[in-house]
């Protein structure tokens, strides 16, 4: 995972609500077995017509947020299935950073484990960012983790507010897996104290007398 | 969690939960809790296989993972070859995976097959207690045995295949009450739209929800799923209900399950689970249900509902700036025009299943409006069991002849039309009556259009060929 300390990128306004991730990624594009290339699919159904020409009003096809990597959208994005391959598709097209005054809490996760900053900004400061995004176009946004700050080089600094572990992971870029891992003692120790509730019955060791369906 | 770490204090379901899980209370980092079960399905574990592999890594409790086909597998002959090639794969997939790593896997042939959310309760492998997980939001459905269960992206599945721990941050506790007397025609289904309805999707995010009162006390098992099923749908971590007789009765004799005498000593330990008098949540919703009527949505997610008397909303109206930009986005895409009564809503297809509304009550509740009577022309109607389980069961009540007499197909055991990854599909502009959990645009089929309903009104739809109320057509 690439470290996530401070990036400055075009910004791209998705002015609506509650984004569920079938709308960031629809289902026909889950069957794959790959982590890669998924940001072609990105807002598949809103990005292309029926016959799978580009829709002109939608904001990722206009010329003028060509190469955007910050997103700005409103509250709840990410909300419903759980489905990683979100995070994955917003990464592949280009975006490091989402911008929105709330999100799904599985997003949220899934965002932190790829390097994408998902961070929470008051709805007026959303308000005037996606005003901007729109009127100022190609608008610039720095989001700076390390100084828990998004500001657009003029007029706008908005702080926010992170969990200490969640900024920490970003900005190390830190595998999860080895950070729990290295709690391996107790792990063990959970497993020989519980072993009575977590082995005798267990569906994948042999039964001797199983019960009838 | 207001009430974690007080010795000796209340506690609440969750908060006990919590601490029977946890491995390690975190300091400047999130607590890790040791997952009791880890449930497994096609589409969202290949990549995680793929990172355990890539890092020399094996799956650390295999004994505690088990692995289905649910999402993508055809709901036809199962004799037939899978035609999808990229689904196909990925289902080989699974099967590799499941080969080298040492997971039982229930296959497609396998007579316990069905949805993940299905199977677990009815082979009695999901717990009161137990920490659960699976890569799927509607996780969440475990949660009516009050077991502390949520759904998890593909990283944190590869986590857990790792370490058996998932290091998670005390979510806060959101206690919703149901209080007043139940309408016989009101379902479980009816119970949990009303409840989204009013909590909104993105009300309860951030919070476990713990559903209480006398209304969740009388609900069967099959019916606390369906209510905890579609807690994610308010932007719910999770939701819960506390076990007691129903539970325990439910857990008798499962294949998987606690064999009789373990059973009887479980018992006591479980009945401890349930929150104590005085402990506090950190937000609490009083609800009564006794004017709550059959549900009915209307827009492109499951807080835009209203009862099937009602009509399509204005939305000049609302108020909320977001939610009025959603709603006219809504009624566009749904092609529908505000006043519009629901009752006057035409349909073309009707799905009966999914993980909220696949097991067998839901089917007899479905066969019980049916018995007699025909589809309508107009309509086509299909019922996709949520187990190969189900079916049988269905089958040995004689369920299937009913919907195959009104004119529905019986199909094999699968999510199917909930998400149309397998080729059940909403073709564009069909319009559905579905009992499944999703009305988001195109989560049917790019175009297609989802009311979200329960069996009994997913069955009169289906004979009207429009919305209508089930008490018009009670048996």
């Amino acid at each position: 995972m690439e470290p996530f300390r401070t990036h400055t990128g075009i910004v791209a306004p998705l002015d609506r609500a509650d984004i569920d991730t079938d709308q960031i990624i629809p289902k026909q594009f889950l069957k794959r077995i790959e982590r890669a290339g998924y940001g072609q699919f990105l807002f598949n159904d809103w990005r292309y017509s029926e016959n799978g020409s580009p829709r002109p009003d939608f904001a990722l096809n206009r010329v003028e947020y060509a190469g955007a990597s910050v997103l700005v959208t409103r509250r709840n994005f990410g909300c419903g299935s759980s489905r990683e391959h979100a995070a994955w598709a917003l990464l592949d097209y280009g975006f490091r950073a989402v911008l929105a005054p709330s999100f799904a809490d599985i997003f949220q996760e899934n965002a932190d484990q790829n390097g994408i900053a998902a961070i929470t900004l008051g709805a007026d400061e959303i308000d005037v960012i996606l005003v901007r995004a729109a009127e100022r176009a190609p608008y610039e946004l720095t989001v700076n983790l390390e100084a828990r700050s998004v500001a657009d080089g003029s007029d706008l600094t908005a702080a926010f507010e992170i969990d200490d572990f969640r900024r920490m992971c970003l900005m190390e870029g830190l595998d999860r897996i080895g950070l729990t891992l290295r709690y391996e003692d107790d792990i063990s120790a959970y497993e020989r104290a519980m072993a009575k509730a977590l082995s005798p019955n267990s569906h994948n060791s042999d039964r001797a007398a199983p019960n009838q369906p | 969690m207001s009430n974690a770490g007080l010795e000796g204090s209340p506690r609440t379901l969750l908060d006990k939960v919590w601490e029977s899980g946890l491995v390690r209370a975190g300091e400047g980092e999130p607590d890790l809790l040791y997952v009791h079960l880890h449930l497994v399905h096609e589409v969202t574990s290949p990549q995680a296989f793929e990172g355990l592999a890539a890092a020399g890594r094996s799956v650390r409790r295999p004994d505690l993972t088990i692995a289905t086909v649910d999402h993508n597998v055809p709901t036809t002959d199962r004799a037939l070859p899978v035609l999808d090639l990229v689904a196909s794969r990925q289902m080989d997939t699974l099967r590799q995976n499941a080969d080298r790593f040492g997971i039982r896997l229930l296959d497609v042939d396998d007579p316990r097959q069905g949805i993940v959310h299905v199977i677990g309760p009815e082979l009695g492998l999901t717990r009161p207690g137990m920490v659960i997980v699976c890569g799927d939001s509607h996780t969440s459905t475990h949660g009516a045995f009050g077991a502390l269960s949520f759904g998890i992206g593909t990283s944190e599945v590869e986590h857990v295949l790792a370490t058996q721990c998932i290091p998670q941050r005390p979510p806060r506790s959101m206690e919703i009450r149901l209080e007043g007397v139940r309408p016989d025609s009101v379902t479980a289904k009816d119970l949990i739209l009303s409840i989204i309805g009013r909590v909104g999707v993105s009300g309860a995010v951030g919070h476990v929800i713990e559903y209480t009162g006398p209304i969740i006390a009388a609900l069967s098992m099959e019916e606390r799923m369906t209510v905890c099923n579609m807690s994610i749908e308010a932007g719910a971590r999770a939701g819960l209900i506390a076990p007691d007789d129903t539970t325990w009765e439910y857990l008798r004799g499962r294949e998987m399950g606690p064999r009789d005498h373990e059973l009887e000593s479980l018992i006591p330990e479980w009945r401890q689970l349930a929150t104590d008098e005085g402990a506090t949540f950190d937000r609490s919703v009083v609800l009564d249900v006794s004017a709550f009527e059959p549900q009915v949505t209307w827009g492109t997610n499951p807080g835009m509902v209203v009862p099937i008397s009602g009509s399509v909303p204005d939305f000049e109206l609302i108020e909320d700036t977001d939610a009025r930009e959603g709603a006219r986005r809504a009624l566009a895409y749904m092609d529908l025009e505000a006043g519009t009564p629901m009752e006057a809503i035409s349909i073309d297809r009707v799905f009966i299943g999914s993980c909220t509304n696949g097991r067998v009550e839901d089917l007899r509740e479905a066969a019980a409006i049916l018995s007699g009577r025909r589809v309508h022309e107009s309509v086509h109607a299909m019922v996709v069991p949520g187990s190969a389980a189900v079916k049988r069961q269905a089958e040995a009540e004689g369920l299937d002849q009913v919907f195959r007499e009104a004119g529905f197909e019986w199909r094999e055991a699968g999510c199917s039309m909930c998400l149309g990854m397998n080729p059940d599909t909403l073709d564009p502009g069909q319009r559905c009556a579905s009992t499944s959990n999703r009305n988001f645009e195109g989560r049917q089929g790019k175009g297609g259009r989802t009311h979200l309903v329960g069996p009994a009104m997913a069955a009169a739809a289906a004979i009207a060929g429009h919305l209508t109320d089930p008490r018009n057509l009670s048996a």
